[in-house]
């Protein structure tokens, strides 16, 4: 849940304070913090809807996991210090404890009092959720003041166990971190797991692990709690040890490609969709579809600077394109091409909406571009819906009853295979990753990344700023289109619906939740958002988590801007620039100290 | 005035320039000629349309009325890049570096329209220049101190192989100690041969290596004269150089 900070031994390490020499206005604050979290979570009714799925069988289950975190991060970092160079630590003992479970205790006061509410008064009306059946969960049937009571006193044990992170060594952190990750992904994985081991022969295991009725049994439990044990007292250290080596030499050559890593990869593209079953098949398709747009985003936002928030538009062009041109049902125009020919009119098309919205769009700077192009989504989408143009789309109706993807002379993809459809997936992301890297290194992308940083000065540099803006746009439509071809190809219809807004927003949070500018950091986020949490239509793994998806992406969003604003997988420029200011703080600490000591010796003043 | 007034064709020139910005009128009938190899300079106070005879030097602003001229030729209606093609190079106003990019992107940018194949010993020679400059050619431009920026800015700048350097107030935002040194480094850079052309608030410093200046005031030039004998003007020396500045 956290992470200690490693004492350095340039850090002083006075002695531990006493139980009672608390900052006691910091601990109210974090409790209240506490309390209102576990209020706001029981009132989205997260722990009813989610208490089904279930983690480690009879014990617990993603609906108290809900809360039970709460307690136990914020008894946390209430204690926690930023330990900046010349400061002084003190060690961590009883008084860390008392913070945590006085802060888990305010919290589960909150709770408990949120119960008593529940019995005794009927907000129903504002707070949707206001019913019996989160009064039930919450007091485990029990009745209210056992459900009082049970909360205070977990709350402020868990809120214990989070302080009590602080005085365990980081060893045991560590563990308990990756027992817990473990456990927790493991039972999110459940269903691709139960796929995958099918493939694999591997039943046996899955079943080993996992309850018939879903969630890990305990004997599951501790067996990945073992592995997790072994995983990091093992293999840990040379984890890191790699880890840093990587690092090292990408801030020696930051293009430089590690071409062990990108074999294993592609063999790993080749062979596993054969051993994955339907519904992990269909998965990683949609994780692809999404990576195709957020790497054409990633074009124009995180390279070209360019904030398009109406992407979805060229996603909406390259379906409906590829469904007029295939479908032998679409209204108007039907010349049913095949697929791959049907393609180059989807790239014709895709140019041509990048160079209409883009031109007049590409004038206008910051804020103002953001909202034309949020408008231009919008546009387009309810375009296809108009009476004007619903000769050719079927406005609402939409088109159906579109052919699967033939590939001339090699294969037919079916929309309903998906393993099929996967790997046609897999194949223009390999190109698109392609064309993003070599994009990158070229001088367009250096022109990009100028106009990115300093559009006035780029231009007086002699770079056409308006070709290459247009340039970004019309590459990042070209590429999204490509994504809404094979859209209509899986799914065999496409809907006006399909295009909404929602699906530019969940691509930007893609793009920026994984890392901008960077395209592993943007697979990153496009496998953890669409493959876990699920697209905006597309479920994902944790399916009961569809109703909170958005929230729980807005959340996501906020941590990753106060916290990681560089990304998952940050590009490592980028992410030293973001941290800049700690850095220097800790450089200008350094530099007083050494002027303290320069002066004092010469007694002399340097010139300014 | 000058020796160079002498030679025939002026690298770039003013004819006649008026500039609006909207229905403001910036640049009113303004006159500049800047001779191949000379070092001048503009000066004038706070909105007196200094910045703005850059930008239309450069082709960002495009004049109402009058003639930009470069090499003889009218290019009022041809794009920066053109110009800049053609050797008329910018350093703008605080460095302005690509803050995110590296040094040497930032050099490599500054030879963004160059084809030929001198730019990696172009390169070399910047990093002679400034041996500073090569020590931090992976670290990224927005992490150099103020000095190092304007290292980098000129270096910039140079590697668009320029003939007439545009600077818009290269000693602003620097350490007094620094300004000495850039002033310094302006002059090498005019001795091999570029034409600067510098626009100051710096008066004296400015006009002490000048060979010539122009006064603008309300988007007028009110003084063009030689610059021993701006720096002896009463008038000059009552509005703007005062006594006592640096």
């Amino acid at each position: 849940m956290s992470v200690n900070m490693n004492t350095d031994e340039a850090v002083v390490l006075a002695s531990a304070r006493g139980a009672f020499d608390q900052d006691w206005r910091k601990v109210a604050n974090w409790g209240l913090i506490c309390a209102f979290a576990l209020i706001f979570v029981s009132l989205t009714d997260m722990p009813d809807k989610l208490d089904k799925r279930v983690i480690v069988e009879p014990l617990l289950s993603m609906g108290y996991l809900s809360l039970i975190w709460i307690p136990i991060a914020l008894g946390n970092l209430v204690t926690r210090e930023v330990v900046l160079e010349g400061m002084t630590q003190h060690k961590k003992g009883v008084r860390e404890l008392v913070a945590g479970l006085s802060v888990g205790a305010i919290g589960g006061a909150g709770l408990a009092l949120l119960i008593w509410l529940l019995d005794t008064r009927d907000l129903s009306d504002p707070l949707v959720n206001w019913n019996d059946a989160l009064l039930e969960v919450l007091s485990f049937g029990e009745g209210v003041g056992y459900g009082a009571i049970f909360w205070i006193l977990a709350s402020a044990g868990l809120g214990l166990a989070g302080g009590a992170l602080h005085v365990l060594p980081t060893t045991a952190n560590r563990l308990l971190f990756a027992i817990s990750l473990t456990i927790v992904l493991a039972a999110s994985l459940e269903s691709a797991l139960d796929d995958i081991s099918e493939g694999f022969r591997l039943e046996w295991l899955f079943e080993a692990l996992f309850e018939k009725k879903g969630g890990l049994s305990v004997q599951g439990a501790i067996i990945l709690a073992v592995f997790a044990i072994a995983w990091v007292l093992v293999l840990g250290g040379q984890a890191k040890r790699g880890r840093a080596a990587v690092t090292a030499r990408r801030e020696l050559s930051p293009t430089k490609v590690n071409t062990v890593g990108l074999a294993i990869i592609a063999v790993a593209a080749v062979v596993l969709p054969m051993f994955l079953g339907r519904l992990t098949n269909d998965l990683f398709t949609n994780v692809g579809l999404f990576l195709l747009l957020a790497l054409g985003l990633n074009i124009v936002v995180g390279l070209a600077g360019i904030l398009d928030l109406g992407y979805v538009a060229f996603f909406a062009v390259g379906g409906y394109t590829a469904a007029i041109m295939t479908s032998p049902t679409s209204p108007g125009l039907s010349p049913e091409l095949p697929w791959w020919v049907a393609i180059f009119v989807v790239v014709f098309m895709a140019i041509v909406a990048g160079l209409f919205i883009g031109a007049p769009v590409i004038r206008m700077r910051g804020d103002y571009l953001a909202i034309v192009t949020l408008g231009f989504g919008e546009i387009i989408r309810l375009t296809v819906r108009s009476d004007w143009a619903s000769g050719f789309t079927g406005g609402a109706q939409g088109i159906l009853s579109i052919p699967g993807a033939d590939i001339v002379g090699v294969a037919t993809v079916k929309g309903t295979d998906p393993q099929q459809v996967l790997y046609l997936v897999i194949g223009f992301v390999a190109i698109a990753i392609y064309v993003s890297w070599r994009l990158e290194n070229s001088r367009i992308g250096r022109a990009w990344m100028a106009v990115r940083e300093d559009e006035s000065v780029a231009e007086a540099m002699g770079i056409n700023t308006v070709n290459s803006k247009l340039q970004a746009f019309v590459v990042g439509a070209i590429l999204a289109s490509f994504s809404g071809a094979i859209f209509a190809a899986k799914v065999g219809s496409v809907f006006e619906s399909s295009f909404k807004i929602l699906v530019s927003i969940v691509i930007l949070v893609i793009v920026i939740v994984g890392g901008m500018g960077r395209i592993a950091g943007v697979a990153a986020g496009a496998l953890v958002l669409v493959g876990i949490l699920g697209g905006p239509n597309q479920p994902g793994l944790l399916a009961e988590f569809s109703e909170f998806k958005l929230l729980i992406y807005g959340a996501l969003l906020i941590w990753m801007m106060l916290k990681r604003p560089e990304g998952l997988i940050p590009n490592v420029r980028r992410s030293r620039e973001l941290h800049q200011e700690e850095f220097l703080q800790d450089a200008w600490l350094k530099a007083q100290a050494n002027d303290d000591d320069d002066e004092a010796a010469s007694g002399e003043v340097a010139p300014a | 005035m000058s020796e160079a007034g002498d030679s025939p064709t002026p690298l770039l020139e003013f004819r006649g320039i008026n500039t609006h910005y909207g229905a403001v009128h910036i640049l009113k009938d303004v006159d500049l000629a800047i001779y191949p190899g000379e070092l001048v300079c503009l000066l004038g106070g706070n909105a007196s349309g200094k910045s703005t005879t850059l930008k239309t030097l450069l082709g960002m602003v495009t004049p109402t009325t009058g003639e930009v001229v470069l090499d003889g030729e009218v290019v009022n209606d041809k794009p920066t890049s053109y110009r800049v093609e053609r050797g008329v190079t910018m350093v703008p106003e605080n460095r302005r570096l690509f803050k995110r990019l590296t040094v040497k992107e930032n050099l490599e940018l500054g030879a963004y329209l160059r084809n030929d194949d001198d730019v990696e010993s172009d390169l070399e020679r910047i990093y002679e220049m400034f041996p500073r400059v090569k020590e931090r050619l992976n670290q990224k431009s927005g992490t150099l101190s103020g000095g190092e920026q304007q290292m980098v800015a000129v270096g910039r700048a140079l590697m668009a192989k320029p003939r007439v350097l545009l600077m818009d107030e290269p000693s602003m935002g620097l350490a007094p100690a620094l300004v000495q040194t850039n002033f310094e480094l302006i002059q090498q850079i005019h001795e091999e041969g570029v034409a600067i052309f510098m626009v100051e608030q710096n008066a004296n410093m400015a006009l002490s290596i000048a060979d010539r200046g122009w006064v603008l005031q309300s988007g007028r030039v009110v003084l063009d004269d030689s610059a021993e004998a701006l720096l002896t003007n009463p008038e000059l020396r009552a509005s703007y150089l005062g006594d006592g500045n640096r």
